[in-house]
């Protein structure tokens, strides 16, 4: 096992790396015109170049990749172009509004897509099995932007027309500020997320229940004279999450590199919005920053995934 | 009255290629301390008559009579069912690998099946109870290998478990569905063993199904031998080996390897008949090297006399039975 695990943070630390070679390579060698928009349209050449030297864009590429990982290992992500402010304190002024998102919307589509899919699983082709298929079609072929419009089209605009104001527009509300105001901004973000994922999660959940449902061992427990309640949770679906449980800290975890739509439909500065805003200003310290955040993120839940597998099937134990 | 009855039963599945007729009027019968073989290929129905009558097969479509200890089981609501599976008819199945669920200890499983049935018992209790089944199978070191799982027990000792699991409750009949087709021969008679001596110190009925006449030579009382669905033979043991008058009996014995009979195996021409449309007759006779023109009529049941109580669903004269009985001597 540990073994194992070193294999694995190393592999992991190899990705990592190779990541920051290729977004290094994707922000950087095409030419930047940060100095103009930074200097305006009045800057001469000197000036132009002066900003350029304080930025350090006027070194060779290879300097600036090697100083760039240098702090990055001792945790400065270099500083935002136009805020002049650490890329740290970006990330760290986002990252709650897209964790709050990310992880109230996984909760809410984790229990709405396990509950559905082994209700469908449990009564296949029955009118409550097709009937939960055509709400996960639905919804799965649903653009994530065009759901959070009509929640906010609906409950909030029409909603609010009518006098019965319960939700906001949008934005966000820390929730050491106010846990309900909190709780009001995140509902229409949540079920926008949730819903699209719920659809992949209830189809997901079906499939391998299904299969699991028809192993040798749910007819023992069956022949054990076990309540069918008990046969389905306890033996059923213990096998059937192991896929779920896979897919779902890979999804989790792709969600904390940001939620972009969601966050630009809800004008909530995550870490989504953030970083479309500094693509468009090529403030390639932010880009960076977050896209690195987000890899590390995917490759710390491989490895969680790993381990919790571990724990899952204990035939993995001994391998 | 016998202590498990079943009576002309029926079971079919709705399929999208059609009703599949999976059994056709199958009766037998067992008492305490005996061991019935039902004995037929892949498909002949004997799997799913038994399971059928604990409410196993879902979603069939079901008729005819079964009764345990004169309680009926057919029309039994699920709950009544539930509570008879596993406390008085215990089931054994052929793969016990995949037969344990491979997620759980082996000792968990024992114990939840005695509690699941016995609200009152407590998980210490249960547990010893747990080890002394682990014990009484021949598992060596019981008490810790209690605490294994599936994956960690050999073919045989993983079969071992699942009869410890199923004989938990002392249950009346115990149901062994090909339980050594899985397991290399040594270890076959080991299993086979076991399930005896458990029977002889409990007077548990056995239902035993196989396609196995060896292991049927080696366990049963009685023989029931099923094809397409429907009992072709039913005889005592010595009836069916030395006096069988079903040409399909004949037809299986023959494939059988014995010690000292030289020359080639005889394997039954053809395979075995569509359950969705099956023959009008007799489900044998597209192979039946004595097929005739009445074959195709519904068989007859034929009692053979001379022996234990034994019938024949064929219309040869019962004098074939004599004839094998004089080959055999």
């Amino acid at each position: 096992m540990i073994r194992f695990l070193v294999r694995r943070v190393l592999q992991g630390l190899l990705v990592i790396w190779f990541i920051t070679l290729i977004l290094f390579a994707t922000f950087y060698i095409a030419p930047s015109n940060v100095a103009q928009t930074l200097g305006g349209r009045q800057a001469t050449p000197q000036t132009i170049a002066l900003i350029n030297q304080r930025l350090g864009l006027d070194r060779p590429l290879y300097e600036q990749y090697l100083s760039f990982v240098g702090n990055a290992l001792r945790g400065d992500l270099g500083y935002d172009y136009y805020k002049q402010i650490p890329v740290t304190q970006v990330i760290a002024e986002a990252l709650p509004k897209t964790l709050s998102i990310a992880i109230g919307a996984a909760i809410i589509w984790l229990i709405i897509g396990v509950t559905n899919g082994v209700l469908s699983a449990t009564r296949p082709r029955s009118f409550l099995d097709r009937g939960l298929t055509v709400f996960a079609l639905f919804f799965y072929s649903m653009p994530t932007f065009l759901l959070g419009l009509l929640l906010l089209f609906f409950l909030y605009f029409q909603l609010t027309l009518a006098g019965v104001k319960i939700f906001p527009a949008g934005g966000f509300v820390p929730f050491s500020a106010s846990p309900g105001q909190w709780l009001l901004h995140m509902i229409l973000p949540w079920i926008t997320v949730a819903l699209v994922s719920a659809a992949a999660y209830t189809r997901l959940t079906r499939t391998s229940m299904l299969e699991v449902l028809g192993e040798d061992y749910i007819r023992t427990a069956r022949s054990k004279g076990l309540s069918e309640r008990r046969v389905v949770l306890r033996h059923g679906l213990r096998s059937g999450l192991t896929p779920v449980v896979t897919q779902f800290g890979i999804d989790v975890a792709g969600l904390v590199g940001g939620v972009i739509v969601t966050e630009q439909v809800f004008s909530i500065d995550g870490l989504g919005r953030t970083s479309v805003t500094a693509i468009t200003q090529q403030d390639q310290p932010v880009i960076i920053g977050i896209a690195l955040l987000g890899t590390v993120a995917v490759v710390v839940a491989n490895i969680l995934v790993d381990i919790a597998y571990a724990f899952l099937d204990p035939r993995v134990r001994l391998n | 009255m016998p202590l498990l009855e079943v009576d002309d039963l029926h079971v079919s599945f709705g399929t999208p290629d059609g009703v599949v007729r999976a059994v056709r009027g199958v009766s037998f019968s067992v008492d305490r301390g005996r061991t019935l073989g039902i004995v037929g290929e892949s498909g002949s129905g004997k799997s799913v008559a038994t399971q059928t009558i604990v409410g196993l097969t879902r979603g069939a479509r079901v008729s005819g009579r079964a009764t345990l200890d004169g309680e009926n089981l057919l029309g039994a609501d699920p709950d009544t069912l539930r509570r008879i599976r596993g406390a008085k008819i215990g089931m054994i199945f052929q793969d016990p690998l995949s037969s344990l669920h491979p997620y759980y200890k082996v000792g968990w499983q024992i114990v939840e099946m005695i509690r699941a049935h016995e609200r009152g018992t407590s998980k210490s209790a249960a547990r010893q109870r747990a080890v002394d089944l682990l014990d009484a199978v021949g598992i060596p070191s019981p008490r810790t290998r209690i605490d294994n799982y599936p994956h960690e027990f050999s073919g045989g000792m993983r079969q071992r478990v699942m009869i410890a699991m199923a004989m938990a409750l002392n249950p009346a009949v115990l149901v062994a569905d090909e339980p050594t087709t899985a397991l290399d021969v040594t270890v076959q008679a080991q299993v086979l063993d076991v399930m005896r001596d458990l029977q002889r110190e409990f007077g548990t009925a056995i239902i035993l199904i196989t396609h196995d006449l060896g292991v049927v030579a080696d366990m049963a009382d009685e023989v029931v031998v099923m094809y397409g669905g429907q009992v072709m033979e039913r005889a005592e043991r010595r009836d069916l080996f030395y006096r069988h008058h079903h040409p399909y009996t004949e037809g299986l014995l023959n494939s059988l390897p014995t010690s000292g009979r030289r020359g080639k195996l005889t394997p039954i021409a053809g395979t075995p008949p569509s359950m969705i449309t099956p023959p009008p007759g007799c489900p044998f006779e597209p192979r039946c090297v004595h097929a005739m023109d009445r074959c195709r009529e519904k068989p007859p049941t034929v009692e053979i006399p001379g022996g234990g109580p034994h019938t024949s669903a064929c219309w040869l004269p019962v004098e074939r039975a004599q004839r094998t009985k004089a080959e055999a001597s």
